[in-house]
């Protein structure tokens, strides 16, 4: 080798870590739960919306992070004095990753896939009130609906309202395409996902050039990953009690944010002994809610007593509705028939706030004789089993998504809960239009969720997000679960 | 096989240890069943992740439950797969490989063909697999110990019994008229009882410690049933603020497997020159 290579050779050696230090452009999320398919339209899963969700697929609107509805795909809108027509006025020169053009027939294409009886849309409220949609030309959109929609928009912002291409669609399961700022470039099954920039993408170019979404559900081994530089942020701690030591970390910033995510004991209301109101009273009675949230969540959650976040301007404080007390919930169990108590199983799916949650209450129910069997599950099991066949008794889980009370309007949801008075009031609020009228009927609908003890109402699930001190921009708070990639940026 | 008189284990420093440690043991489990300082179930989450006292001797865990007592809990549980387990391999295992040997042929040959497969895979990964098919929980991780403990007790019965059965004595049994099933019982099984004991008591440590990484992997004995394995899983994430939840189940189970291993080895020295004697 000539003097004059080794020289160079040498010089690359000593500068090359500072040069790639200094370029560091791409970012590596850690998070609990690997997403079953990337298609939001297969499923419920959260995980599916940490991954895609501003990142590979866009809406006609997107909720920020502050919670707040903003345009995207579209414009601007108009709506109908009547509030029944909606004219959306979408952005030209928008491209799917396969270099197809986005327009207004994209639009039609997939909202009406997703009000198809056939259709797996988690989330078909959004679409129901749609009577028709038609597309006067390439970039306008104008749905008409059946009657007066108060949140026709904000499902809009949904990650279960993102735009598709027709041709793409049957694909997005395992290959995504979508308008998003980055493309999906490859899964590796049971560790990461992994994206690049999208080059062509019609708003400013984002900062990062690649983002990788690693699957760690063990809660230690996400420790030693952030601590080790493996990952580059964990947007939401699976073991609470792990912030304390993070904390002291000086290469790491730890935010405790908060989710719209309910984490409920829920019941089947269908299937005896649950049927009887005494019984789930008994139930919420036997538990102590504090304890739950100390034991499990190292005390991070926000105590609720009904399916609504605290951070919505309508929440009832129902905490106080049905006090541990003992007592009560055997005398309760006695007047229904069960004096010396009955065996149930609970079904608990893999996060430790579930599993957590499971063993304390299994032992606060012991108490007042109900002998619980624990029955940890994984979570396409706990999907499969308990959410799509409601084989359960009992099961802990937190609905992530924001304003939610509307599943218990659902007679064939996995809790069962058939109420036809509750189901005409969320039909009332649907044509509300008056937000303070709107807000009334939603204190109603809490207090009713809350005297038929349809669930136990446990906490508010915490977000602990834990980021190196030089990542800027990931999201403090939950108003819906997202890590819009192309918010973050590296501090020079 | 004659037992060997006090006086004889106390000569061995190795066999009177792992004696006292596997008899102590035995006694926790055994006073469990009766008392523990607290019950084992019970959460005080008011109490929780309090260091060793007067209170709580090894203080308590992340609801509030007395480690002590789920200690002691959990050592009854050791001990019940580390039995079934070995039980089930010993019972077994002993047949067909007893059957084997006595047979030959194209019997020893399948016999000790599926030992050989069974073999093959890693005893823990095997057990994993049954569990992954069973599903989790105690019983079927006994199951699935018991099953990979198996060939074990197959193949080395099936040697010693070959050992056994060419010495002049069976040909004396056979010449007197005594059936090939006869001079098993009495004549073979007598004579392989020693190292099936001393194998039984080093497979009861692989036993405890399979079932501590069952256990830890979420597959084994399942909550609120106190497990050494799960105990030390449940610790990890506390390790930082709480090492004692980590430090004594490790302790525990390493000393159960030291116990017993001692005491398996100690077995084998004492009975070791006996069989020599016998061969020669």
């Amino acid at each position: 080798m000539s003097r004059l290579a080794r020289a160079v050779l040498l010089t690359l050696l000593v500068i090359w870590p500072f040069a790639a230090h200094a370029q560091k452009d791409s970012v590596t999320i850690g998070q609990t739960l690997e997403p079953p398919t990337l298609d939001p339209t297969t499923g419920a899963a959260q995980a599916i919306r940490e991954v895609t969700y501003l990142n590979i697929y866009e809406g006609l609107l997107r909720i920020d992070r502050d919670g707040k509805l903003q345009p995207l795909l579209a414009e601007s809108w108009t709506v109908s004095p009547d509030n029944l027509t909606y004219t959306f006025r979408l952005r030209r020169g928008v491209k799917f990753h396969d270099g197809s053009d986005f327009d207004a027939a994209d639009v039609k294409f997939t909202f009406e896939r997703a009000m198809a009886p056939d259709s797996t849309n988690a989330q078909k409220w959004i679409f129901a009130p749609i009577a028709r949609i038609e597309t006067p030309d390439r970039y306008t959109v104008v749905i008409t609906l059946k009657e007066p929609t108060g949140n026709f928009l904000y499902g809009l912002a949904w990650g279960d309202a993102v735009i598709f291409a027709p041709e793409t669609v049957a694909e997005n399961r395992t290959k995504p395409i979508g308008t998003g700022p980055y493309r999906f470039e490859r899964w590796v099954r049971g560790d990461r996902v992994e994206l690049v920039r999208n080059d062509a993408y019609w708003a400013r170019i984002p900062a990062i050039s690649r983002a990788t979404f690693r699957f760690i559900s063990d809660p230690q081994a996400q420790v030693a990953a952030i601590r080790a530089g493996d990952v580059d942020a964990l947007s939401n701690l699976a073991a609470q009690e792990a912030a304390d030591q993070l904390k002291n970390d000086a290469n790491l910033k730890v935010v405790v944010g908060n989710t719209e995510g309910e984490t409920i004991l829920a019941i089947n209301n269908a299937k005896p002994p649950f049927n009887d109101v005494r019984v789930r009273r008994a139930i919420a009675h036997a538990i102590d809610r504090m304890a739950v949230i100390d034991g499990a969540v190292s005390g991070y959650g926000t105590p609720i007593g009904t399916h609504f976040s605290p951070n919505h301007p309508a929440y009832v404080d129902l905490t106080g509705t049905y006090p541990y007390d003992p007592a009560r919930a055997r005398a309760l169990l006695a007047e229904a028939g069960h004096p010396n108590g009955f065996n149930a199983t609970l079904r608990l799916p893999p996060p430790p706030y579930a599993r957590r949650s499971g063993e304390i209450i299994a032992a606060q129910l012991a108490q007042v004789g109900i002998k619980v069997s624990i029955e940890p599950i994984e979570f396409a099991q706990w999907l499969d089993q308990v959410f799509r066949n409601k084989n359960y008794d009992l099961t802990i889980i937190a609905h992530t998504e924001p304003l939610d009370i509307g599943i218990y309007a659902r007679d064939d949801y996995y809790f069962q809960y058939r109420n036809p008075a509750f189901n005409a009031l969320m039909a009332k609020i649907g044509t509300t239009m008056d937000e303070a009228e709107r807000n009334r009927l939603y204190g109603e609908a809490q207090r009713m969720l809350t005297t038929d003890a349809v669930n136990v109402f446990l906490f508010q699930l915490p977000k602990i997000g834990v980021w190196n001190v030089n990542l800027t921009g990931m999201w403090e708070n939950w108003p819906l679960p997202a890590n819009p990639i192309a918010e973050l940026s590296w501090k020079r | 096989m004659k037992f060997p008189r006090a006086a004889a284990i106390m000569q061995r420093p190795a066999l009177a240890a792992g004696a006292t440690i596997t008899l102590l043991l035995a006694m926790v489990a055994l006073v469990s069943l009766v008392w523990t300082p607290y019950p084992y179930t019970d959460m005080n989450i008011a109490m929780r992740l309090q260091p060793p006292s007067a209170r709580h001797w090894l203080g308590t865990d992340q609801f509030g439950r007395d480690i002590l007592s789920m200690l002691m809990a959990g050592s009854r549980n050791s001990f019940a797969v580390g039995f079934v387990a070995v039980g089930i391999g010993l019972g077994i295992g002993v047949a067909l490989g007893t059957t084997a040997a006595v047979r030959g042929g194209i019997v020893d040959d399948v016999v000790m063909r599926l030992a050989d497969f069974t073999f093959a895979f890693p005893a823990v990964l095997s057990a994993i697999m049954i569990t992954a098919w069973l599903g989790p929980g105690a019983v079927n991780a006994i199951i699935a110990i018991g099953i990979f403990n198996i060939p074990v007790f197959a193949r080395l019965s099936r040697g010693s019994a070959l050992q056994v059965l060419s010495r002049d004595f069976i040909l004396a049994a056979r010449a007197a008229g005594k059936g090939m099933a006869r001079i098993t019982v009495e004549h073979v099984l007598p004579n392989i009882a020693g190292i099936l004991v001393v194998q039984a008591t080093i497979q009861f440590a692989l036993a405890i410690l399979a079932e501590a990484g069952l256990a830890y992997l979420g597959l084994g004995t399942q909550p609120p049933n106190p497990s050494w394995g799960r105990m030390l899983n449940e610790a990890q994430t506390f390790m930082h603020r709480s090492p004692w939840l980590a430090i004594f189940p490790g302790a525990a189970i390493a000393l159960a497997v030291l116990g017993f291993n001692l005491l398996g080895d100690g077995l084998r020295d004492l009975i070791d020159p006996k069989l020599r004697r016998a061969r020669s």
